[in-house]
């Protein structure tokens, strides 16, 4: 007769794997193992854990699943986190793949919270040359990525189309030779889109990026333009592209400004009358024009993660009555919290996005390590300038202290306060924003509203997460972007 | 339900036979290695029950009257047993590669017995020369095949060699994988028809190796599905939902999800009453209708991270309505059987039913007829796309 295994849940000693820990208010403790996978437990579960004194064997089954704890001498559980790590890392090798151009800092909007120092129409002595264009092409494929992303930038990029032009043939032809996948996309408010815009946006596959705020009156009052008719402009514009390109080819992104607080699900349905199934609720930038104490536009962050927590309510509510609707930023923090991949999402990496995920040339050839950088300079702060596409060669531009201190200040994996936060594999490094607010890359977290906002939505979505299967299952479709 | 062995009624042979495998043939003039099914003439002829005995004859018992023309049997010497090996009609052709295995799973439908059957290797080679080009589909099933080591992979390169376009299956525990040389040699006969289907019972080493009977299977498993993914082979993940197995079905898709994304298929089956599992009845079985949530819940939760998932041996009416799209019509045409409470179900066509032996021994109390089925019953679930992991390349 056989000899009958018995259901043993651990016949040796346990130890601990890297694990990192969080206490909910409501008694409950998050843990979380070293490539973010996560398990909620109680006190008295968290404590046995502690103590490696673990009597239920549901319990210690699901910490050995998820590679919370081991038996002592077990080498697959350590394979397995490393292949897991080594896949959310992968990108990094990549390099650079976002390359933004300031063709010009023209526009005819005059928004309030705009980041950049907007220039007047008629000042052409803020746009990009040809000479310039090219040199930036030329340092966009020195990164080595596979996938490259032209993203034309203003002011607004349409007053300038004789440099997107050049831009998009530019890279092109040198693609030719390169093979690499490209991608172009021009943020624009379509107020100025043409039949000549469209024609070349048709030949080489160029995408768009808007801005829509919402409702027509608070839109138009956020952007103010000469006629007040940036909404109308710019559902005219989204209609063409759709009616022209296809309905993929454009995209929304909105602000959230003091006046859109409490108006969340107006901004939501608006989006969704105007046939756009994703939304990015995203707060203003404490940049450029941004940053200028105008009182009335300014809110805290609290506010926004009130204003957050009502539109995800909302739009849960829409994909239970079956109109579906995500939410652009969850979205991202979703993929990264149930599954291994990178959305290589610039806000939200680590080491930071800065320089080594994107670059942006500006219209008069500087190089910076973001956008916001840039604006950081037209303020007079020039610490995340990298230098000039005249002067500099890609090696200095790419290995200078400029770019490469604040990426190794900002590490979330050594950062204060970082490197023991259990949400530390979902969130990013933000060195621009925190030398913006603090003067530092890495500030104090507890006072950051980078940190702030990112721990709300993160505790939001755990929260639906765990109580409700109906988000559970429509956060794994999400994350499967 | 239709029976793959039987005993001839009569046998009227002038000498034993040299060879064990025919091919039966209808309507040409035989081969050498071809019987005549239905009227004389052969070397060995092959007659339905009730047919005449003549010369050089074996007459079938009437449960093997379905043999037809291109169906292959396996003949002893004397011609008194017969055992059908390949049926022409039918997908699901498999072939019994040995009946000894290291584990000793708790519901085995094939119970491992501890002797040498090497002949049953030599067999499936003789077979797969044998089968036509056209063949569709093949499964190589035990025990475990790789027990064989480099025996098998030479089968499997004949079977490549043969039947370049043939689908097959190789259906393993996995735990010879592990060994990196057996993998690299698995991967040389470099088949992109080749499947390995895997099982997989937890998330973590305990409640695996107690399924399975067996110490340390679990890390040899597991390692043996990276060795494989490695060397880029195509791998299918069989999870048998059953009493131990079903509480934790959420954890053990979420860990494919997040280990092993790159696994080709995930099938989520449901218990087969033979073999061990009537044995083991109390320590095994589950109503399937007391886990279809938690089910429905894996079965998604796997979609949404890019892997192909499938839902075998579950009847519609244990499943809730979200996840019908994945149920498969999966169980052998030999196999499947319906109760009277399914002859008034609308939607019995699209349903599997039940293998015989649960309906004989065991199955859901909640199996009922379901009076409309609803518009969407039949509607697509969104796929998302595959993910892959940063493999190491292979040694």
């Amino acid at each position: 007769m056989r000899q009958r295994l018995t259901l043993e849940t651990a016949p040796g000693p346990l130890e601990h794997l890297p694990f990192r820990f969080e206490r909910w208010t409501d008694g409950r403790v998050l843990v979380t193992n070293m490539v973010g996978e996560h398990v909620f437990l109680s006190e008295a579960e968290f404590s046995a854990l502690a103590d490696l004194r673990i009597a239920d064997p549901a319990l210690l089954r699901t910490l050995r699943a998820k590679h919370v704890v081991r038996q002592r001498g077990e080498t697959l559980p350590v394979e397995l986190l490393a292949l897991k790590y080594r896949t959310q890392h992968h990108r990094l090798a990549d390099f650079t793949g976002l390359h933004m151009f300031v063709v010009t800092l023209r526009c005819e909007h005059s928004c309030g919270y705009c980041q950049v120092s907007r220039r007047t129409v008629a000042r052409t002595e803020f746009d990009m040359s040809a000479e310039t264009a090219v040199a930036a092409v030329e340092t966009a494929f020195r990164s080595p990525s596979p996938h490259l992303k032209f993203e034309f930038q203003g002011g607004e990029p349409l007053l300038n189309m004789e440099i997107v032009r050049l831009v998009t043939q530019e890279a092109q032809r040198r693609n030719r030779d390169e093979g690499r996948q490209l991608a172009f996309v021009i943020a624009s408010n379509l107020a100025l889109l043409d039949d000549e815009v469209l024609d070349f946006a048709d030949e080489h596959d160029v995408y768009f990026s808007t801005s829509l705020d919402g409702p027509q009156d608070l839109h138009n009052g956020n952007r103010p333009r000469p006629g007040r008719d940036s909404w109308e402009r710019t559902i005219a514009g989204v209609t063409r592209i759709r009616k022209r390109l296809g309905h993929h080819r454009v995209s929304a992104l909105m602000t959230t400004t003091a006046a859109s607080l409490g108006k969340v699900r107006d901004i939501i349905d608006c989006y969704l009358e105007q046939g756009f199934h994703d939304i990015f609720l995203r707060p203003v930038s404490p940049y450029g024009f941004a940053l200028r104490p105008r009182q009335r536009r300014a809110y805290d962050m609290a506010a926004w993660i009130d204003f957050y927590r009502e539109g995800m309510d909302y739009i849960l509510e829409l994909n239970a009555r079956g109109t579906p609707v995500v939410e652009t930023y969850s979205a991202l923090v979703l993929k990264k919290m149930l599954t291994n991949a990178n959305p290589g999402y610039v806000d939200l990496t680590s080491p930071a996005g800065i320089g080594i995920a994107a670059l942006l040339y500006n219209y008069d050839g500087a190089v910076y390590a973001s956008d916001e950088g840039r604006m950081l300079a037209e303020n007079g702060d020039m610490t995340f300038r990298l230098g000039d596409l005249a002067e500099d060669s890609y090696d200095t531009l790419m290995t200078g202290a400029a770019l490469l201190d604040p990426l190794e200040e900002s590490y979330t994996g050594s950062a204060p306060q970082c490197s023991d936060c259990a949400f530390e594999r979902w969130c990013g490094a933000d060195p621009v924003f925190h030398h913006a607010t603090t003067g530092d890359p890495v500030g104090r977290k507890p006072e950051s509203a980078f940190c702030n906002r990112n721990m709300a939505v993160f505790r939001y979505l755990l929260d639906r997460y765990t109580a409700d299967p109906h988000a559970r299952e429509l956060f794994h479709a999400w994350a499967a972007r | 339900m239709i029976s793959l062995r039987g005993r001839a009624l009569s046998a009227t042979l002038d000498r034993p036979l040299t060879r064990e495998l025919w091919r039966l043939v209808s309507d040409k003039i035989p081969g050498p290695d071809e019987a005549v099914i239905g009227s004389g003439g052969g070397t060995l002829n092959v007659v339905r029950s009730g047919g005449d005995a003549g010369p050089n004859t074996v007459v079938l018992p009437p449960h093997l009257d379905h043999l037809d023309g291109g169906d292959i049997i396996a003949v002893s010497p004397d011609g008194r047993r017969i055992e059908v090996l390949w049926r022409a009609r039918s997908r699901h052709n498999s072939l019994l590669l040995t009946e000894r295995c290291d584990n000793y799973c708790l519901m085995c439908s094939q119970p491992p017995k501890e002797r040498d059957d090497s002949r049953l290797l030599r067999r499936a080679s003789a077979l797969v020369r044998m089968l036509p080009p056209t063949a569709h589909e093949l499964g190589f099933t035990g025990g475990e095949p790789t027990l064989y080591g480099s025996g098998l992979v030479s089968l499997l390169r004949t079977a490549t060699q043969c039947l370049p376009d043939t689908e097959f299956h190789l259906l393993s525990n996995g735990r010879r994988f592990a060994d990196p040389g057996f993998t690299a040699e698995y991967a040389s006969v470099r088949n992109p028809r080749l499947m390995v289907g895997i099982p997989l019972f937890g998330a973590e080493p305990s409640l695996h190796d107690y399924v399975v009977q067996a110490r340390g299977a679990f890390d040899e498993t597991v390692s043996g599905i990276l060795a494989l993914a490695q060397h880029r082979q195509r791998i299918e993940i069989r999870v048998v939902l059953q009493k131990n197995t079903a509480p934790a079905i959420v954890e053990i898709a979420g860990f494919i999800a997040r280990n092993l994304p790159f696994v080709e298929k995930v099938a989520l089956m449901g218990l087969e009453m033979t073999g061990l599992a009537r044995a083991n009845l109390a320590e095994v079985w589950t109503d399937p209708y007391e886990y279809r949530n938690e089910l429905a819940e894996a079965a998604l939760l796997l979609r949404h991270a890019g892997i192909r998932t499938d839902i075998y041996n579950h009847q519609l009416c244990v499943l809730p309505r979200r996840v019908w799209p994945l149920a498969v019509r999966s169980i052998s045409d030999w196999k499947n059987e319906y109760l009277s409470a399914c002859m008034s179900c609308s939607v019995q066509e699209a349903c599997g039913g039940l293998f015989a032996s649960s309906a004989k021994h065991r199955h859901s109390d909640h199996i009922a007829a379901i009076p409309h089925p609803t518009p969407r019953a039949r509607e697509a679930i969104s796929s998302a796309q595959p993910q892959d992991m940063v493999m190491p390349a292979p040694p």
